[in-house]
């Protein structure tokens, strides 16, 4: 059961992303939803790579214990890195659209006839 | 002779690094001048290009021969026996798509010469213009999954920064912003199907997770989010919105790449539905009394349903639309339907045990993969069309436009031509492949095939109607001093309306030569596993 739990907040967060981007209006609660999904996403990764009594993988006097495969943390860390560049590009269009618009409700945005 | 051999040995990491490097390396050019700047973004798209033709020579040169690149080294080997490490292959489905972005980018690339000619911020403009064509020929040359999903963000992020490119209008970063938020979702979905699958098999490479896939409850998981991740990208109907503002909005020369970027995810998920769940689509699901349910029969109806809605709803928003631009995007998902149709249509037979079933799916194949080259061609001529109406006139709305006949004559025969194309009229390439698709799918189920004959045909009266209010009609003087678009423009379009006549006129050589191989590539998923994995 208590190996479980991570697998659990790995579909809360999921959950709660998709709920803040479906049904929130505010910009910026989207955001914050996009990023949830990504944080439940990214756990997930690294909870497949939690193996018992391992050790991270470095080869400096461990001896002969078990040590746990570091493919899923490369992929964390480059899902983290491709998520910082999402995050900074919607945030600098948010900044944009508030510009236009002096709002951050969507259902006020790009409604204007041309 | 040696160093031709050399360059196709690496030419699939090639096809890739050389945008990569040509994007950073736009800024550092832009500061001698504008003209040496565009020359040098064309000469790095025509150089990728070559290296593609080659590649391409090299893969039809043997029947069923896939070429893989192994970056990294051999060690250290997992549990099931392979190295850690990142794999391109390039079999007839790569490279068929490889050729559909080729021709996209040099179109691309020359039409902006002139269309952007007056925007601020061109450096940063072509550099994110070619990360964006190196991230679209990253995701269809990759043989891991964990890679697709780098190269998919890749190309989200630099086209949502080029959507949103014109930001002194609000509705373009606002179409910016839903692209954006809807392509993020849809690649962390696939994402977590990736986590599930590495989960489970321990491999991230498409060979050996389709030797290894058992079909568990979690690999159904799994394909259903990795579709619907897929879709979203794609914008099949209940996820299409972001698709009429992001192609509307979005510059042209933008839109003709956005096109090739979906149909790249149209790829993804015919790789892996087709070749990592190859083996065990056939897996029975359910049996009621003497029917064994099988899971490709689901999905293949489950897809079907969603194309039919797709074409309905995209003709049908594109009836309404008065947006010259926005009309064509809704024209453009009703064509990603019907590749969709052939897709699902082909689903539902290619696995049955009769011989007669086995041909109506691989004919549907054909169909669908046949209509991805020329919906790109159709759907960005109309496109690049548009853009040069915009160009000219400064005009969006099909309310205020008419006449344009008288002096843009040129224009106006691309866009008959485009017209003609995209509504499957015989003389042109839309005609030889939505045929093989009405074919196809009556055999599998009458009705699909009315509708989306019925479809098409209002499809052509979307066109006639837009035909006859932008460039017919009478002479408006506010019009009197357009002229027409400059040369770089009419280039881009002559191009591909030459292609586009070309294959409406020789069907059968664009068939046999390319189409067929990538239907063989699809389908023989055993032949794709033994070569690569006998690669790593």
């Amino acid at each position: 059961m208590i190996y479980n739990i991570p697998y659990i907040a790995v579909v809360a967060l999921i959950l709660i992303g998709l709920y803040a981007i479906i049904f929130k209006r505010n910009l910026i609660k989207i955001v914050i939803g996009i990023t949830l999904i990504e944080s439940g996403v990214n756990l997930f990764l690294i909870t497949l790579a939690f193996k018992q009594d391992s050790i991270a993988p470095i080869y400096r006097g461990s001896g002969s214990r078990i040590m746990s495969l570091p493919v899923p943390h490369a992929l964390t860390l480059t899902s983290i890195v491709i998520g910082v560049a999402v995050l900074a590009l919607m945030l600098s269009l948010i900044i944009h659209i508030y510009k236009h618009y002096k709002t951050l409700d969507a259902s006020k945005i790009g409604r204007e006839k041309e | 002779m040696n160093i031709i051999d050399d360059l196709i040995l690496h030419s699939p990491a090639l096809i890739v690094a050389i945008p990569l490097l040509g994007a950073f390396l736009t800024p550092l050019i832009s500061k001698i001048n504008d003209k040496m700047r565009n020359i040098f973004v064309i000469f790095i798209v025509l150089l990728t290009s070559a290296i593609v033709l080659l590649l391409a020579n090299d893969i039809y040169a043997v029947c069923g021969k896939i070429h893989t690149y192994v970056f990294g080294g051999s060690s250290p080997v997992t549990q099931g026996g392979f190295a850690i490490r990142i794999l391109f292959e390039v079999d007839g489905l790569n490279i068929f798509m490889a050729l559909i972005a080729t021709i996209l980018a040099i179109v691309g690339v020359i039409y902006s010469w002139a269309f952007m000619k007056e925007n601020t911020g061109l450096d940063k403009y072509y550099t994110l213009y070619l990360l964006m064509i190196a991230g679209m020929f990253g995701m269809i040359l990759t043989g891991d999954m964990f890679n697709f999903f780098v190269f998919l963000e890749i190309t989200s992020i630099a086209s949502c920064a080029l959507i949103a490119f014109w930001t002194n209008k609000g509705k373009a970063v606002d179409a910016g912003f839903k692209y954006i938020v809807v392509s993020a979702t849809g690649a962390l979905f696939i994402l977590f199907a990736i986590a599930i699958l590495y989960g489970q098999y321990n491999a991230l490479n498409m060979a050996v997770l389709a030797s290894k896939i058992e079909f568990s409850f979690l690999d159904n998981i799994a394909l259903v989010v990795l579709v619907s991740g897929l879709a979203m990208k794609a914008g099949i109907v209940p996820m299409h919105m972001w698709l009429p503002d992001a192609y509307g909005r979005a510059p042209a020369s933008v839109t003709l790449i956005l096109v090739g970027v979906t149909q790249a995810s149209l790829y993804g998920a015919l790789r892996m539905i087709f070749t990592v769940y190859g083996d065990s689509l056939s897996t029975t699901l359910n049996q009621i009394g003497d029917i064994n349910i099988e899971l490709n029969l689901i999905l293949g109806i489950f897809i079907v349903a969603l194309a039919l809605l797709t074409i309905f709803i995209g003709v049908l928003m594109a009836l309404k639309e008065n947006n010259f631009k926005r009309m064509i995007a809704f024209a453009a998902v009703a064509e990603i339907g019907y590749m969709i149709l052939a897709i699902g249509a082909a689903l539902t037979t290619i696995f049955s045990a009769a011989e007669t079933d086995i041909g109506t799916g691989a004919m549907a194949l054909k169909g669908g993969i046949f209509h991805i080259l020329n919906d790109a061609l159709d759907v960005g001529l109309l496109f690049l069309v548009a853009g040069a109406v915009y160009y000219a006139t400064k005009e969006t709305s099909l309310n205020r436009l008419g006449g344009l006949a008288r002096n843009m004559k040129y224009t106006t025969i691309f866009f008959l031509i485009g017209l003609l194309a995209v509504s499957g009229m015989p003389p042109m390439n839309g005609f030889a492949s939505k045929l093989i698709i009405y074919e196809s799918t009556y055999q599998v189920n009458p009705i699909l095939s009315i509708i989306a004959i019925l479809c098409s045909i209002l499809l052509l009266a979307v066109f006639v109607k837009v035909f006859h209010s932008a460039f017919l009609g009478p002479k408006q003087p506010k019009f009197d001093d357009v002229k027409e678009v400059p040369k770089s423009m009419l280039l881009a379009m002559g191009i591909i309306a030459c292609i586009i006549i070309f294959i409406g006129l020789f069907p059968d050589i664009v068939v046999n030569n390319i189409v067929q191989p990538a239907v063989n590539a699809i389908t023989d998923n055993s032949n794709y596993i033994s070569n690569v994995i006998g690669g790593i």
